[in-house]
């Protein structure tokens, strides 16, 4: 099945193409267009099942290395280059050679490989899900065809994105992901917000495109070649640049980091994804949490022997997925839009991912991209069906109690908070905890230890902010009866929420058919008080029969439980070394535990070539501690580990300072004991998270407005989201539309006044011209023309005599004239010869 | 004498002009009528049909004219059949043949004109063509 690899982006194309083109024409039933939606991504979602198994589990030869398209013929010449010179910088200066050219033929074929596998696996797998959901979310829409066209061309890009075998098809798939991400944020275009929200997105991300195309031009002028296979197998001889060296690998890792950080919402980049949750639900599932949002992911795995090659780009990344990660938790616990909370949450989960691959565990990086895909999209499709149940609400304050109304929802959502919260054994925990020990333990980078006191406590924030949610949404009060739409009462219950905490209103809700009160926290109380005012003031709490919540129908909980089992066991492929004593193996399961499959991808520095297949090495185990004397010169010696593969750490990137989990070796003298420390800090952060959410919102509610006074600036700092789109605005925005207007007064003044003036000196020349042209030139051909006919028209008058008789006498001289002519020779000689 | 090289047309005028007697060649010439007196015939009634259209001011006298003129081509066709015929050529026929088709037309055409005639007559109470000159209109 291997072969038909090329069917899987092809298919949701076709369905798109379908939709898009003929489902308005023919007025297609919602019927038709969902089944021929969730019909094209089912079937690309069993050939993909079926092409990962006959290529790993079916004695593929190639496994493990990646099988293209190409070798089958499926494939085609899509930019024949020329010759392009290669100059591979410093390298090649080093060994003195001159510049070499190379043939630049970039194909368009598709690529199966472990990494492409499982991110083909999970976006047509999580996308089969979220397009059932859609199909019941959607339901009675006006552009419905609209939208799963949308969805069509989306799942085609980010299927190219992933599968393509080469730099230029992935930046196809990029742009096409960033193209659907913008029509279908924008879906509700009718709306100013979403609009806004779309063109944020789209800009947003240009900025991350032009570092990735930078990259990408670094590539090809660097290896000559486009070709995953090609650059990397280039890429391995490459010296590594340490802290302190900055060659053409950290510049091409910063381009491609840069690109990362717009699609994957990382600092400063991240402003445009909690906009983007102006989209539909079933939008944000797919796009902003589950796939889109993980290419960049993708594209630093991919590329990690570039960024391994550059200790500082991997310390960038490190920090900028911790400081990702603490920044969009702590932004997340003072949301009160559902949607927002997890768009949130996305954010910190992503800098998360970006924290393990910084620390050089990029199997674990990946591993959290599987497991957030789950439950992310679980709780985001959980967050739909509530905001359907609920009619179109998002305001969390106006939710409550919902456990009763939407059993499904609520348990399928419960698996997902706990899997997001990290308990074991959902699957956040496995991910979660790994990328945690790996950041402790790392010998790629520097700072190792900081990066993980960062993500423990934003993984204290995520549990709290969480079980916040959880709590507003589905516990507690049923506070959706007591607040009317809009209206006196709705005024004076704001206001109640916002005593003492008078936010201005900077922050619009991105999404919602309504204008709503966003500030100030609501619960306690102070809320309780209103409630019963409002409850027993007139409106007596049983007129609101529209706003009663109700529980979705099958085609939206059906994906919930499937999600939810996934986000239950999804965790089990990745379960750590630490659990050996049970397993029995250090990475249990073998090709189906995640980082043995992926093992094959990632490049070793220590042995200058990528990981053996079913080896037990790890992308960055906990060496002893004896191998972290500090070396500064070892960077080129071999490694002196006896595994002689399974070492990362201080042979190749030096010495790299404090390391956590070492000096916590130090005292235990024990390796295991040492991880299990972490695995059980980490539980206790998790469940100390969860606790203090639920003494917030659920035992003592009035804590959490005593406290968002007590902490005022913090408090205002996280719900103003510490005003980047504030500052992006004054500072960016506010700048970019002054030097517009200033070019756009220099075009109306200076450039339009010259061609108007050349105009003006035209139409000046054109009216002497014209003078000229009516009395000299017109005037002389009237003056001759007058004098002609004056002159010949007696004459031609006087032959027109009207008798008939005339016209035949002319006849017949002509006649005669011909003949005499016609026989002119012959007349002259027979007369001429009787002479 | 270059008779060989006078093309055929005026070979049919000029090659039995130049004998030794007058008086003999006429005596011959009328016992046995060859193809240039039909020829002569035929010219002169064209002429003199001409000349009637030209000069005539009674318009059915140009009819008459243009009969003549018409009659003229026949003659010529029923001519050239019986020399053709004469020297051999097989579809000599065709100018008989062409000659009916001619008085048919003529018929016809004389038809027309006298309707017309008639019709004009109706209009202009004349048949002088030198009051009608409605062509200059």
């Amino acid at each position: 099945m291997y072969k038909y690899i090329w069917l899987v982006p092809l298919l949701p194309l076709i369905g798109a193409a379908i939709n898009g083109l003929l489902g308005r024409r023919f007025r297609f039933s919602e019927k038709l267009i969902g089944g021929i939606a969730v019909g094209s991504v089912a079937l690309s979602f069993l050939i993909s099942v079926a092409a990962v198994y006959s290529y790993g589990f079916g004695g593929h030869p190639q496994w493990p290395a990646p099988y293209v398209t190409s070798q089958d013929g499926f494939s085609f010449d899509w930019i024949p280059g020329g010759a392009v010179s290669v100059n591979a910088g410093a390298h090649n200066a080093a060994a003195g050679e001159a510049p070499r050219f190379a043939l630049l033929n970039i194909e368009w074929s598709y690529q199966l490989d472990p990494l492409s596998s499982i991110f083909m696996l999970i976006v047509t797998g999580v996308g089969l899900c979220i397009f059932v959901f859609a199909t019941g979310y959607m339901h009675g829409e006006t552009g419905f065809y609209r939208f799963f066209a949308y969805m069509g061309l989306f799942m085609f890009a980010m299927l190219v994105l992933v599968m393509g075998s080469n730099f230029l098809m992935m930046f196809v798939g990029w742009e096409g992901v960033g193209l659907c991400s913008y029509l279908l944020i924008g879906y509700y275009f009718d709306r100013q917000e979403a609009a806004n929200a779309s063109r944020k997105a789209f800009i947003t991300n240009r900025v991350g495109d032009f570092g990735f195309a930078l990259a990408i031009f670094g590539i090809i002028a660097t290896f000559g070649s486009a070709q995953y296979t090609d650059v990397f197998s280039q890429a391995r001889a490459f010296p590594i640049e340490l802290l302190g060296s900055w060659g053409v690998m950290s510049w091409i890792a910063l381009g491609l980091f840069i690109g990362a950080c717009g699609k994957s919402a990382q600092l400063p980049l991240h402003v445009w994804l909690p906009d983007a949750m102006a989209g539909p639900t079933p939008v944000s599932a797919l796009i902003h949490a589950a796939t889109m949002v993980t290419a960049g992911l993708y594209m630093v795995t991919r590329t990690n022997v570039i960024f391994q090659h550059s200790q500082t780009m991997l310390l960038v990344v490190a920090l900028v997925g911790a400081a990702t990660a603490i920044f969009a938790a702590t932004i997340g616990i003072t949301q009160n839009d559902i949607k927002k909370v997890l768009a949130y949450s996305t954010v910190s989960q992503l800098g998360f991912m970006f924290m393990a691959c910084g620390v050089g565990a990029f199997v674990i990086g990946i591993f959290h991209v599987m497991t957030h895909a789950f439950f992310k999209a679980l709780m985001f499709l959980g967050a739909g069906s509530v905001i359907h149940g609920m009619h179109h609400e998002q305001d969390m304050r106006r939710m409550g109690g919902l456990k009763k109304y939407m059993p499904y929802t609520y348990w399928t959502f419960m698996a997902g908070w706990l899997a997001i919260c990290g308990i074991i054994p959902f699957s956040g925990f496995w991910s979660k905890d790994e990328i945690l020990w790996q950041a402790a333990s790392t010998e790629h980078i520097p700072l190792g230890w900081l990066v993980w006191l960062i993500g423990t406590i934003a993984a204290l924030c995520t549990a709290f902010y969480m079980t916040r949610l959880m709590a507003m949404t589905f516990w507690g009060k049923e506070r959706f009866r007591e607040t009317p739409a809009g209206g006196e009462a709705d005024e004076a219950h704001a206001a109640a929420y916002d005593k003492g905490l008078a936010q201005h209103d900077a922050i619009r809700s991105a999404a919602g058919d309504r204008p709503r009160h966003d500030a100030g926290e609501h619960v306690g109380p102070i809320h309780e008080d209103v409630s019963h005012h409002v409850a027993t003031g007139g409106h007596g709490g049983h007129d609101h029969g529209a706003h009663m919540p109700h529980e979705s129908p099958p085609s939206m909980w059906v994906p919930l439980v499937v999600l939810a089992i996934l986000a239950t066991i999804g965790g089990f492929v990745g379960i750590g070394p630490a659990f050996k004593f049970i397993t029995g193996s250090e990475h249990p399961g073998g090709k189906l535990n995640i980082v043995n499959w992926l093992n094959p991808i990632i490049w070793n520095p220590a042995t200058k070539d990528f990981n053996v297949p079913h080896g037990d090495d790890h992308a960055a185990p906990a060496a002893d501690a004896a191998h972290a004397t500090p070396a500064p010169d070892a960077a080129h010696a071999t490694p002196a580990t006896g595994a002689g593969h399974a070492e990362t750490g201080s042979a190749v990137y030096g010495h790299t300072g404090f390391n956590l989990a070492h000096a916590v070796e130090n005292i235990t003298h024990s390796h295991l004991v040492t991880e299990w420390i972490f695995i059980v800090l980490s539980l206790i952060v998790a469940g100390a998270g969860m606790l203090l959410g639920a003494l917030f919102y659920v035992w003592r509610p009035q804590l959490a407005n005593i406290w968002a006074q007590r902490l005022r600036p913090l408090y205002a700092a996280s719900y103003n989201k510490y005003w980047v789109d504030e500052f992006y605005g004054a500072a960016i925005t506010r700048r970019t539309m002054d030097a517009a207007r200033a070019i756009y007064s220099f075009d109306s003044r200076l450039v339009d006044g010259i061609v108007n003036g050349l105009a003006w000196l035209s139409r000046q020349f054109s009216r002497i011209v014209g003078v000229f042209d009516k009395y000299f030139v017109d005037g002389l051909v009237n003056t001759v023309a007058a004098f002609i006919m004056r002159l010949m028209s007696p004459l031609f008058r006087a032959a027109q005599t009207g008798f008939t008789q005339n016209y035949a006498l002319v006849m017949v001289l002509g006649l005669m004239v011909a003949v005499v002519i016609f026989f002119a020779r012959d007349i002259i000689r027979a007369f001429g010869s009787t002479d | 004498m270059m008779l060989n090289s006078f093309s055929p047309a005026l070979l049919l005028f000029f090659q039995e002009v130049v004998e030794t007697s007058r008086w003999e060649q006429m005596k011959i010439s009328a016992m046995n009528p060859d193809l240039s007196k039909f020829l002569v015939i035929g010219a002169l009634l064209f002429i003199i049909g001409v000349a009637g259209v030209l000069t005539r001011r009674n318009i059915i006298v140009i009819f008459m004219s243009i009969e003549l003129i018409l009659n003229a081509a026949n003659l010529n066709f029923i001519a050239f059949s019986r020399y053709l015929e004469v020297t051999g050529n097989v579809n000599a026929l065709a100018g008989q043949i062409f000659t009916v088709f001619v008085i048919v037309v003529a018929a016809a055409e004389a038809a027309i004109g006298l309707g017309i005639v008639i019709a004009l007559y109706r209009n202009k109470e004349t048949i002088w063509v030198d009051e009608i000159d409605l062509l200059k209109w």
